[in-house]
């Protein structure tokens, strides 16, 4: 009773396959598969925008409203300026990480290259923030706080945060893939099911981690200018 | 012994050990925050949106050193770069 090492492989991790005599990674399908989802399904449900909202329209709006308001609570500003990022960022990982339960597709997120491609968005988007809200001096200046020797700690902190993020995503992922995977071989086809509603669950949690944790890095960057204020 | 022996028996212990001890620490954190977090929220229910916003991500962070001992276990195991110094190919 052994586990098929090279199946398990096959099943898990992401590999080339040959779709129509092109080679392509298919991780690389999956995000296109999610990318064609949120793109469609929501435009599809948004088409037509009315007061009384249909069903559709009203789940996208229960959506949306609720990524602003984690938007407004966490950053303190008015959400719609950050709302295109983290909207984008949490649909895109929680549609990637339901991706599983339809059977034969694997989450684009256990290829560590999609993870990366997130968290390097995330990285780029805090100083572009930053910068767009207080200039750019005020924001190099948060690198020499608290002491000006400083710098070289802050700037690995930041890079080490922006790596976290993405190994995070990734390991979850995988490591979920992995145990579904793992009860396959085992179990039969009855325990899985169980496993991979679990691994959905945890998926959900880390897409909405990796929102706020992208929401704290904006917010921290951004929020200098607002010690005035009274929020 | 052999040397591929070896180097297969080294890899299962320590790929086992990795995530055992690995993951004693950030579940014993855990626990204490999630503690924290209760009873915060029991002393204060209207808080509780801000208070569990925090405790996610002080699980997240808390999590990360298990989810690495978790990815070191499963490089030994399915994608040992090491591989190919010892097994004959």
């Amino acid at each position: 009773m052994g586990i098929d090492i090279e199946a398990l492989e096959r099943e898990v991790f992401p590999r080339t396959v040959t779709v129509a005599g092109v080679e392509i990674l298919d991780t690389l399908l999956m995000t296109w598969l999610v990318m064609l989802l949120l793109g469609v399904g929501l435009w599809l449900a948004t088409r037509r925008l009315e007061m009384l909202p249909s069903r559709p329209q009203a789940m996208v709006e229960l959506i949306v409203e609720w990524i602003m308001k984690q938007i407004s609570d966490v950053t303190g500003a008015s959400p719609e300026r950050f709302l295109t990022l983290i909207g984008s960022i949490a649909l895109f990982i929680a549609v990637s990480m339901l991706l599983p339960l339809i059977p034969k597709l694997k989450a684009p997120t256990v290829d560590p290259n999609t993870t990366a491609a997130l968290a390097t968005v995330v990285f780029f988007s805090v100083p572009y923030y930053g910068i767009r809200e207080n200039g750019a001096k005020a924001y190099f200046k948060q690198y020499l706080k608290p002491v000006f020797f400083m710098l070289p700690l802050n700037i690995l902190g930041e890079l080490s945060r922006t790596l976290s993020l993405a190994i995070r995503l990734f390991a979850n992922c995988l490591s979920g893939g992995f145990i579904a995977a793992v009860t396959f071989f085992l179990l039969g086809i009855a325990a899985p099911v169980a496993v991979q509603i679990f691994g959905a669950f945890t998926g959900l949690i880390q897409a909405y981690v990796f929102m706020l944790l992208s929401l704290v890095y904006i917010a921290a960057a951004v929020r200098p200018s607002r010690d005035e204020e009274t929020t | 012994m052999d040397k591929v022996t070896l180097f297969a028996v080294i890899t299962m212990i320590v790929s086992g050990l990795t995530i055992a001890i690995g993951s004693v620490g950030p579940s014993l954190g855990e626990g204490k925050a999630v503690v924290a977090a209760l009873e915060s929220i029991a002393r204060q229910p209207e808080a509780s949106g801000k208070i569990s916003r925090t405790l996610f991500i002080g699980l997240a962070m808390v999590e990360t050193c298990a989810i690495y001992c978790l990815l070191i276990s499963l490089i030994l195991l399915f994608g040992n770069p090491l591989n190919k110094l010892v097994l004959p190919e």
